[in-house]
């Protein structure tokens, strides 16, 4: 087990390389990121100084090298555009977006497994076939535009929710946290309504068809033949074996989540870690996109090594082939 | 059936109870597409960060809601003699920490302005002496005469000697720094508003200077300021009233928020000039089908590609009627001679007989460089610019770019790769000269600044000696005239192709009165707002 956590780990240090050079080969293209520092009348000579300045004359595998022995330090830089550590701005945005992520992950959980189940299990009745139609909507709708309409409903001609931002937070040591005061919750429900509607459609889809499957096995019959209650072996024997392959599903989709809270967080102009990155790139500013590339990948790559991990707690058939295997 | 309907009941009820609580009186919510990235008034040189950092920090003048310019931390000044200038300051202002404003104040910020590491150096020539003469008299001394000395110091802000000292923030940050120096997150001006919080790229809070030296105009008693770079996100948080005021609106959605009952959109043209320039310096152009030699370098097809463009169009269709086509490089506003000049008239024929007589009878290739995300409907304008010179039998391929790469391409430091281009221009001093010498000028003197700007090199020495004529004459109308002159040599040469000046476009509550200047500065010292 500890072998095999180990060659995990070491793979995952190859795949953050080689996310790390792909980030840095793309810089190439982002465009100067003087002119995004200087104003248009700015003198040759000043521009001059100030990409010396950045290091940005020394010759690429030189800069290449420079900012590998830094991020191995976590040390990402100081932003061109905020004069701030990368790492500050990076932990100040972070509990915003993992809030916002942790909130959809929650949401698409519960509703896409109480609306899987209920579809299975009634297959023909009109709320399954509207959930059906939700979920249409959720799986080929893009974010950006349920987001926009659900700020036109609610915030513009209902006037219900607000329409940008996390409203008031509360400070707990170095988290803040939108959980505690009322106009938190609210700025909260319809960006996570919107980052989640895919995970939600996911999951429930994959629940009424997982529940389907159960429902035929000869177990449940076995169990049907027994006498036992409708509602045992639907939720006791039924459910619990349609969540496994869900429970894995959701825990790389929060991988994804994270990432895809870029989109989520520019509409509803969310202070996390997605937006800074999406300002960065329009102001080329290279050491907040190298760092949250690198982020990103770390985390995609952590929550697949915990996934594996727990793949052998829950399945313990499993552990004897990775036993085999190391 | 019955569970589901409380179910749903319980939800709605909790959803309605969630109603948004009002603004409280005289708060005002502002929101704009950019960011204010640092609070230290000389590391960027930049009109939303001047705006925003103009309600905490003053310079020794200021400009009123016309553009005119008036005292701020200067009384008065005078010019005893040509190449000194003398200012008196005002007594008793103080600082947000309670340090008295000094003639120390004012050598030590011309000091700090200066410095390699400030992004606002054009603000005073470093050959400028400034000399205290007294705790409350300070003399300019200059190497020449120069009437504009002053013309863009409204937003050189005067910092505090001796807090500065104190924290270490006596040179603005360096963009190399690894930590941000105490004045990039703190402010200490003179200003009509305090900085109470400030968290970069979310969220900004000014509270009213209780101690400010001068009587505010307007009452807002406090001013929160949120970045929205979504246009719709931005548009939507103002319909719906949670920002009272929101800077730019997006051109297509002007008719949209005119006709809310709660607010309008304010339109005025900017400052800011767009227009047009060719290559005129190299034998051969970069992205041409034309080898050996250089078409724009011949005076007939520059004329042609002017009168090719029907700008009207681009008013009425690209712009939906929100731009103002001009004549000159400079916005009318800020020359007083530029009701004598009007834009020669549209003539497709007459430009096709142009490039006739220059030898083109069928028109050539070149590539246009554009921008797509720096000035309103950039990239459609350049579409438009091509559909127009196809008909005279030019095929522009269209080079549209975000302005990263674009500038990164066009600029000095990318050796001016463009053969023809779009570029927007508004000059710091609000006057003629910096267009004539930044954008205009000749750039073959390797040493000096003069068209740095200048990308596609356009150059004419008896423009360029009238140009340092301008900067010495001290009498209005001589200067004036001097001007007009110029003007009229790089009108002859048809030197550029002035386009317009785009339309600023801010959406206001209708409980807001807010005056608009046309430099595009939102100052909230003049706004009202009622309950």
């Amino acid at each position: 087990m500890l072998a095999f956590t180990l060659r995990r780990a070491v793979q995952a240090i190859g795949v953050m390389f080689a996310v790390g050079i792909i980030a840095f080969s793309m810089f190439r293209f982002a465009g100067d990121p003087v002119n995004q520092i200087v104003s248009i009348d700015t003198s040759a000579a000043e521009r001059e100084a100030v990409r010396k300045s950045l290091g940005l004359d020394d010759p690429v595998p030189v800069q290449f090298v420079r900012y590998f022995a830094d991020a191995a330090q976590f040390k990402f830089g100081v932003s061109y555009q905020f004069r701030q550590p990368v790492s500050t701005l990076l932990m100040e945005r972070m509990p915003a977006t993992l809030e916002l992520a942790i909130c959809a992950t929650v949401l698409a959980m519960v509703f896409g497994i109480l609306m899987g189940v209920y579809s299975a299990l009634r297959r023909d009745t009109v709320l399954a076939k509207l959930f059906q139609a939700v979920s249409l909507i959720g799986i080929s709708l893009p974010t950006f535009l349920i987001g926009i309409l659900l700020i036109y409903l609610f915030a513009v001609i209902l006037g219900w929710l607000p329409s940008f931002g996390r409203g008031e937070v509360v400070k707990l040591g170095w988290w803040t946290t939108g959980l505690l005061t009322l106009s938190g919750l609210k700025a909260l429900i319809m960006p996570s309504i919107t980052l989640g509607l895919f995970q939600m459609t996911l999951i429930m889809r994959l629940v009424r068809a997982e529940m389907l499957e159960v429902l035929r096995t000869d177990y449940i019959r076995f169990a049907r033949a027994r006498g036992l209650t409708t509602r045992a072996i639907h939720f006791g024997h039924a459910l619990k074996n349609t969540l496994i392959p869900v429970i894995t599903v959701a825990g790389l989709q929060f991988g994804s989540v994270i990432a895809f809270s870029i989109i989520t967080e520019t509409v509803f102009q969310w202070p996390g870690m997605g937006l800074l990155f999406v300002q960065a790139v329009q102001n080329v500013d290279i050491p907040i996109m190298a760092a949250y590339l690198l982020m990103v990948s770390l985390i995609f790559v952590t929550i697949n090594l915990v996934v594996d991990i727990l793949y052998t707690v829950v399945d313990p058939r499993l552990r004897s082939t990775f036993g085999r295997a190391v | 059936m019955s569970v589901r309907q409380g179910l749903f009941a319980m939800t709605l009820a909790s959803v309605l109870a969630l109603v948004i609580s009002p603004a409280s009186s005289q708060t005002l919510r502002y929101a704009n597409q950019g960011d204010l990235k640092s609070l230290d008034p000389y590391s960027l040189n930049e009109s939303t960060t001047h705006a925003h950092l103009g309600h905490v920090y003053q310079g020794l003048t200021a400009r009123d809601k016309d553009l005119k310019i008036i005292p701020a931390l200067a009384e008065s000044w005078e010019t005893p003699e040509p190449t000194r200038w003398r200012f008196h300051l005002r007594k008793g202002v103080k600082f947000h920490n309670g340090d008295p404003f000094t003639a120390d104040d004012v050598v030590f910020s011309a000091d700090r302005v200066r410095n390699k590491n400030s992004n606002m150096q054009t603000r005073l020539a470093p050959n400028v002496k400034v000399v205290k003469v007294d705790d409350y008299t300070v003399d300019f001394i200059l190497p020449s005469p120069n009437p504009i000395l002053h013309s863009a110091w409204d937003v050189w802000y005067i910092m505090d000697k001796k807090w500065a000292e104190e924290n270490k923030a006596v040179e603005p940050t360096p963009v190399s720094a690894t930590s941000p120096s105490y004045a990039s997150l703190h402010e200490n001006g003179t200003g009509p508003f305090i900085i109470e919080s400030h968290q970069p790229g979310v969220k900004t809070v000014f509270k009213a200077n209780p101690n400010y030296w001068g009587k505010m105009e307007g009452n807002l008693k406090e001013i929160i300021f949120t970045p929205i770079a979504s246009d719709a996100t931005r548009v939507a948080a103002l319909l719906s009233g949670e920002v009272d005021v929101i800077e730019p609106v997006p051109i297509q959605d002007i008719s949209r928020v005119d006709s809310s009952s709660n607010a309008q959109v304010l339109k005025a043209p900017e400052l800011r000039t767009i227009f047009i320039g060719f290559d005129q310096t190299r034998d051969e152009l970069l992205y041409s089908n034309i080898k050996g030699k250089n078409p724009f370098k011949d005076v007939r097809v520059r004329e042609a590609f002017y009168k090719a463009i029907d700008i009207e169009l681009i008013k009425t269709r690209v712009m939906r009627g929100l731009s103002t086509p001009s004549a000159l490089m400079i916005a009318p506003e800020l020359f007083a001679l530029s009701k004598d000049f009007t834009r020669p008239k549209l003539d497709p024929d007459g430009a096709k007989k142009l490039l006739t007589e220059a030898g083109y009878p069928d028109g050539f290739e070149v590539t246009m460089d554009c921008p797509n995300d720096r000035y309103v409907n950039d990239a459609a304008i350049c579409q438009a610019v091509v559909g127009m010179l196809a008909r005279i039998g030019v095929k522009i391929n269209l080079l549209a770019q975000p302005k990263a790469q674009y500038f990164a391409k066009v600029l000095k430091q990318g050796g001016y790769q463009t053969s023809f281009y779009m570029l927007g221009w508004t000059p710091s001093t609000m006057d003629s000269h910096n267009v004539m010498y930044d954008i205009m000028g000749c750039r073959n003197d390797p040493k000096s600044s003069r068209g740095e700007a200048n990308l596609g090199g356009y150059c004419n020495k008896e423009f360029d000696a009238i140009t340092d004529k301008v900067l010495v004459e001290t009498d209005t109308a001589k200067r004036n005239q001097l001007i007009k002159q110029a003007y009229e040599i790089s009108i002859k040469d048809w030197a550029y192709i002035p386009l317009h000046q785009q339309a600023l476009a801010w959406g206001v509550s209708k409980k807001v009165n807010l005056p608009q200047r046309a430099d595009n500065l939102v100052m909230f010292h003049w706004a009202t707002k009622q309950e």
